[in-house]
């Protein structure tokens, strides 16, 4: 054996690296040009059934997909497996609604500065949820691994320390150097929602600013649910493809979301809603309290759009567009 | 410490001055941050920041809310990934990382997983490495920001979330983390702290003003070690609570709102 497993680790691998399986899926996988424009019900429904695994783009509080996961509350999906690869809010969307029961977690439960999500303390406390550790970097190079289509990747980090005892990760001697490396496994989700600036109707979509893990992610799941601030003409798309990083036959699904990552921060367009994000984490303190407040912010609302009416209002959205600190070149605009 | 400046004050002052010109650092939110941009803004100009997001370089404007909004990202060289930060971490070529409180032992190994015994269900689930198991990993000096109690400060960890020197000299290579790296400084509310080059164990290299021996011992959970001769901290500087009240937090983020 030209690699040699030297260590065993106790964390649940929740999707092997099955690389040929995924070969077969992609090669099945339509790259016919269609419109895949469609509301975010119809994506969820669609897309996101109880078992799947799920992987959230952008970085917890910006740039995330709010529509769908609100939906996937929504619609009362369970028993999801959810990668916890530096999710904040995100997670705590989906822990409010407790639909997952397994969760790789690289980051979980906090929203950095803002503090620990009460509630979402209390689902991963309580034993319902089976818990894998990962770092960022490696979680994320587990998607690598798949969008490059091999079954691990080496790295440097994780070792020695009781989040690598409790990933799924093992360690491998080097075949040319002897050295002792980490292998992570490639993690194929069963479906990745993204939220991007502009995207055409094929699901052609590009993102300003940071991709943190987008760019891998979007190759690593077997469906992609797009959701995007604008809609534009493909045209508009080819006068800068430096910036697409999502090419149309990775889609399923084109939502149009204006303000969809809201209240969390998109680049370029508003700022995070740091008053809305402080009423969640509130009204967590107290159970009963919190199944009020999602009565009224998500089972209580018919899509996003509703939501928004609710938390912030157009007056609010603008304040938030003010408060945004980055602006577009023109020759972008 | 009633008059020219405020404990925080003086940990983001001393922090900043661990940080020298002309080199890279992957920069955590908070007071790592603010220690970061005090730095830049006085003796190191071109010191370059960077985001685990991807942020890289950014003109800081305010202190970011998120490692990844906007604030990490204006006047910055480059819009890039979390692989092209962890990368460039593991490829060598970034000096420091700052990361912000957590549990803290001995050898300088962190926990920010969870209290308790049974990860499954733990007394009290708390967010993972995120990044820090990577950055300490890789980086080849890891710096600590950290309020200093025995709550914190703690003989044994729950959970050994981020290598620090593991169980002591030699640990970090044995298991393969890259050789040379490791933990460099602690800086808390009541001392500066390095590691004997030997036993990699922590001690004191200096007490902030007013603060004893005593005092260190009393709030720590392990054997404290202490250089001697034992320095007191510089005191910041008029210059550096300038920079620091009228540039880098204005708001009062980190360093609290003063009485006017």
């Amino acid at each position: 054996m030209a690699i040699n497993v030297i260590d065993e680790t106790v964390g649940t691998l929740f999707s092997e690296p099955d690389v040929d399986g995924a070969r077969r899926w992609f090669a099945a996988k339509s790259r016919v040009l269609s419109n895949k424009v469609m509301t975010v019900r119809e994506a969820v429904e669609r897309f996101v059934p109880d078992g799947a695994y799920l992987a959230s783009g952008g970085f917890g509080t910006v740039r995330i997909a709010t529509a769908v996961l609100h939906e996937i509350v929504r619609q009362r999906k369970h028993n999801l497996g959810f990668a916890g690869h530096t999710t904040t809010h995100d997670f705590e969307i989906l822990a409010a609604g407790q639909c997952f029961d397994r969760c790789d977690a690289a980051y979980v439960v906090g929203l950095e500065v803002r503090g620990l999500s009460p509630n979402a303390r209390r689902y991963m406390e309580s034993g319902q949820v089976q818990v894998t550790e990962w770092s960022n970097a490696t979680l994320g190079w587990r998607f690598k691994a798949a969008a490059m289509g091999v079954p691990f990747l080496p790295a440097r980090t994780l070792l020695g320390t009781d989040t690598f005892r409790h990933s799924a990760g093992r360690t491998i001697e080097c075949p040319f150097t002897g050295q002792t490396l980490a292998a992570v496994p490639a993690l194929f989700p069963d479906v990745g929602v993204i939220h991007v600036h502009r995207a055409d109707v094929y699901g052609n979509a590009q993102i300003d600013g940071i991709s943190v893990a987008d760019w891998d992610l979007a190759r690593a799941c077997k469906r992609l649910i797009i959701t995007t601030e604008r809609i534009v003409e493909t045209d508009e798309i080819r006068r800068n493809p430096e910036l697409t990083q999502i090419p149309y036959w990775l889609v399923d699904a084109v939502c149009h979301v204006p303000y969809g990552s809201y209240p969390g921060n998109m680049p370029y367009v508003h700022y995070s809603d740091e008053a809305h994000l402080a009423k969640w984490m509130e009204a967590e303190r107290d159970p009963a309290t919190f199944a009020e407040f999602l009565n009224t912010y998500i089972y209580g609302t018919q899509d996003f759009e509703g939501y928004l009416t609710l938390a912030a209002g157009e007056a609010r959205l603008a304040e938030l567009c003010a408060l945004e600190p980055l602006k577009r070149t023109p020759e972008v605009a | 410490m009633t008059e020219r400046y405020s404990l925080m004050e003086l940990m983001v002052c001393v922090a900043a001055r661990q940080l020298e010109d002309g080199k890279t650092a992957v920069i955590g939110t908070g007071m790592p941050l603010a220690a970061a941009m005090l730095a830049q803004k006085t003796h190191a100009p071109s010191l370059i920041i960077l985001f685990e997001a991807g942020g890289v370089a950014p003109a800081l404007e305010r202190l970011p809310l998120s490692v990844a909004d906007s604030y990490t990202m204006t006047g910055g060289l480059m819009h890039s990934s979390m692989d092209e930060i962890m990368t460039a971490c593991q490829r060598g070529v970034v000096d420091y990382t700052f990361l912000g409180g957590a549990q803290i032992d001995c050898f300088g190994n962190l926990n920010s997983t969870m209290v308790g015994t049974d990860l499954q269900r733990p007394k009290v689930r708390l967010p993972g490495s995120g990044g820090a198991n990577d950055l300490a990993s890789l980086c080849w000096k890891t710096l600590i920001i950290t309020p200093h109690d025995k709550r914190r400060f703690v003989p044994k960890l729950d959970f050994l979330t981020t290598p620090g020197y593991l169980s002591g000299a030699g640990a970090r290579e044995a298991v393969g983390l890259p050789a040379g790296t490791g933990p460099y400084k602690v800086i808390s509310t009541l001392a500066l702290m390095g590691y004997d080059p030997d036993t990699k164990r922590m001690r004191v290299e200096s007490l902030h003003p007013g603060v004893t021996v005593d005092d260190v011992r009393a709030n720590t959970g392990f054997e404290m070690g202490f250089v001697e001769p034992l320095a007191v901290t510089a005191e910041p500087t008029d210059e550096e609570l300038r920079v620091l009240r009228e540039d880098v937090d204005p708001q009062g983020l980190i360093i609290g709102k003063r009485a006017a």
